[in-house]
């Protein structure tokens, strides 16, 4: 979505080099610049090329990084826990069953304020076992105090792998970088790569509060929490993430004024400000959207897109803003909930507005209102890696513009793209 | 071993105020296993006994630093604590010596963290690993377990009409883990606590991993009077129950030969969860499980003679 991240005549400062690399390539050279202290990591498919390529980067001694190949998912979480509360830079990478498998460790790694930084190649979940692209693994796990970032292309994962350092370092909290499978981990793009100092003065050294290293002032990390001090600890966490906000979009504008690339938000825009029909939607996805949006501003119609960045935390008030004057919303979900109501980011996304138009004290919403109050329509798509095309996305756009000129649907939410 | 007055000269690292039952000899353990490292100790314990009555926020029982995170995967926390360990040294931030150790129970052990442990005995890690035998899930209410011996009832292989409790033997979890080839394992009980530190005393010293499996005898798991637990440990170990062995870079070595070996209904008759053997005529199971304690020992003096050979 967006321009190409081509340099602008300020970058003279910085120099920088185009390489053609896969989404995989791109993160597993950002690991090689930010140098963690340790990675622990286990092959899947399609994370795999990460984890092997690092691995190779270790062998030749281009890393000073301590490599952990362990004997599964679960395992490679555990050891990052462990490295992390030792004060170690750790970072590890999966997919699908892999983040399944580690499941248990995710809030733990969370509520224990871990700054973890996880590549996740988005795959589809089994059964029946497919390895290709959709968001049912990252959605199984987006409610367990991780800060979710979804990256387009792989200059995206790129720089947000890098800006996930810091954010990690600055909130507290383990972070996840989510690039789809295939579609950007094995596809060649040009990115733009800094240089390795650049990358390494922008992630600092970490400054650990606690490590359990210090045995001259030993703590106990993760003790045992009776009803009357869970809450309070579950209180302070969700308190983390809200803060983590305003950290993920500062780091980004950071990122953005060091090396001159394109803004990093918790959302992107684009066209929307007149738009009668906002798509929202993340990955990779948008790239493909936009080729749709443009087409139907050629052909005189106002459409618009939501590009969203930062899912957890949710930055509802920043989506709110920018689809709140549209008439009718179509929310791209690459994943069904299963809970008989729609993709989880059309529930999140229909939630926002329900809190700013109804729930809200009167006081709280007059910066906001009046708006009307628009249609949210769902559409799932590209589910195990099915192609989602312009002409689909275009059809559906259209089909949005019927909803607004009053046309009702017999269902909120549909699959796109699928023989039934 | 150490004296036991520089024994006595070192820093508690468990200290009293936990939660353990009375009778329990867990915390005791731990504290003379982290009393024989010569280097700082870092622990990490998986979900167990020890883990949920020694750290109830705010309180901790813990004076060296202690992790605890989940229950099947304390090898592969102490693997994250090592490489950190050695990451950080290598790049001239930090200089201290110290030694991890990993404490789970039987069920961190033998059963669920058995994947974890594997892992971490092949990648060489130079950790300490201490099961704390007490053979069933203890901390669930007494539940089976892969170290739940023959016949012992338990919540979930109760005796009754139709059972005499968990029909199957218990895993030879030494013989696992010795497999994997590592430097250092033994098999040591707490009423043989000068053979516990100096096992203790040579796990920390090793360079690479080593593993201790300590039985745990548990009043509430298997039916005995809380100040009766080194005297049942002890019975133990004279009846060839619970052998005292070290596997050392692969040679076997029995630290204690019982002068004369005690029948194991001695052991067996004074816990109530082998109460139904001995309710009505069960004389067959009885020699069932002495002539497996027979073979067990045989094999293992066999497999000293193999090694001393």
């Amino acid at each position: 979505m967006s321009e190409p991240a081509m340099p602008s005549q300020k970058v003279e400062e910085v120099s920088y080099q185009i390489l053609a690399l896969s989404g995989n390539e791109a993160q597993a050279l950002a690991m090689k610049q930010i140098n963690p202290h340790m990675v622990a990591a286990y092959p899947i498919t399609p994370q795999t090329e990460i984890v092997m390529t690092f691995a190779q980067y270790v062998a030749d001694g281009l890393v000073e990084t301590e490599f952990v190949s362990v004997e599964s998912e679960h395992s490679a979480m555990s050891a990052c826990i462990g490295g992390a509360a030792s004060g170690a830079r750790t970072m590890t990478a999966t997919s699908a069953q892999g983040l399944a498998y580690m499941w248990e460790l995710l809030p733990i790694a969370s509520a224990m304020r871990l700054p973890i930084v996880m590549a996740v190649v988005a795959r589809a979940l089994s059964a029946n076992l497919n390895i290709h692209c959709d968001h049912s693994d990252v959605m199984g796990a987006r409610d367990s105090g991780w800060i979710i970032l979804f990256c387009e292309d792989p200059q995206e994962a790129y720089d947000t792998l890098i800006q996930a350092v810091v954010i990690a370092e600055r909130a507290k909290l383990p972070v996840m970088v989510v690039t789809d499978g295939f579609v950007i981990s094995h596809a060649v793009h040009p990115v733009r790569v800094l240089p390795d100092e650049a990358v390494r003065h922008f992630v600092g050294a970490p400054q650990p509060a606690y490590s359990l290293l210090n045995v001259d002032q030993p703590i106990t990390v993760g003790p045992v929490d009776l009803p009357d001090y869970f809450m309070e600890h579950r209180r302070q966490l969700t308190d983390a993430i809200l803060e983590a906000l305003p950290i993920v979009q500062q780091v980004g504008q950071e990122f953005a004024d060091n090396f001159h690339t394109k803004p990093y938000g918790l959302i992107e825009t684009f066209q929307t400000e007149d738009a009668d029909v906002i798509l929202v939607g993340m990955g990779s996805f948008c790239g493909t959207a936009q080729a749709a949006v443009e087409k139907v501003r050629r052909e005189g119609q106002k459409a618009g897109l939501v590009k969203v960045r930062a899912f957890r935390p949710f930055p509802q008030s920043e989506i709110f803003k920018a689809l709140r004057f549209a008439k009718v919303i179509g929310v791209m979900d690459r994943a069904d909930s299963l809970s008989g109501t729609g993709g989880p980011l059309f529930t999140d996304i229909r939630a926002a507005f329900y809190d700013r138009l109804v729930t809200l004290k009167p006081q709280a919403v007059t910066s906001l209102v009046p708006c009307p109050s628009p249609k949210i329509v769902n559409a799932i798509y590209g589910l195990g890696g099915r192609d989602v095309t312009v002409p689909q996305i275009y059809q559906f756009i259209m089909e949005l513009f019927d909803v607004a000129a009053g046309k009702t649907v017999s269902q909120t939410w549909r699959y796109l793209g699928v023989r039934e | 071993m150490p004296s036991v007055k520089d024994l006595a000269e070192k820093t508690i690292a468990v200290t009293g105020g936990h939660r353990a039952c009375a009778g329990c000899p867990e915390p005791m353990i731990a504290r003379w296993i982290l009393m024989s490292s010569d280097r700082p100790v870092i622990a990490a314990l998986a979900t167990g006994c020890l883990e949920v009555c020694s750290t109830i926020f705010p309180y901790t029982a813990w004076n060296v630093p202690y992790i605890h995170v989940a229950f099947e995967n304390v090898a592969a926390v102490a693997s994250g604590i090592v490489t950190a360990c050695k990451a950080l040294k290598k790049r001239g931030e930090y200089d201290k010596e110290v030694n991890i150790v990993a404490f789970a129970g039987d069920g961190g052990t033998y059963d669920i963290g058995l994947q974890a442990l594997s892992g971490a005995l092949e990648r060489g890690h130079r950790f300490v690993f201490v099961c704390m035998d007490n053979q069933a899930y203890m901390n669930t209410g007494i539940q089976r377990s892969g170290a739940t011996p023959h016949y012992a009832a338990t919540t979930t292989s109760p005796a009754g009409a139709q059972a005499k409790g968990k029909p199957q033997k218990r895993k030879d979890i030494m013989g696992i883990v010795a497999a994997h080839g590592i430097p250092y394992a033994a098999q040591a009980a707490p009423s043989h606590w000068k053979d516990l530190l100096t096992k203790a005393e040579k796990a920390f010293k090793v360079d690479g991993p080593a593993f201790l499996n300590v039985l745990i005898p548990c009043n509430l798991g298997w039916g005995f009077e809380p100040e009766e637990t080194l005297e049942l440990s002890r019975l133990a170990v004279e009846t060839c129950f619970w052998p005292l062995y070290e596997v050392e870079n692969g040679k076997v070595k029995i630290n204690y030969k019982p002068r004369h070996k005690v029948p194991v209904v001695e052991f067996l008759k004074r816990q109530r969860r082998y109460r139904h053997l001995f309710e009505g005529d069960h004389k067959e199971l009885l020699e069932e499980i002495q002539s497996e304690v027979d073979q067990n020992w045989q094999q293992l003096l066999s497999r000293e003679a193999l090694s001393a050979a």
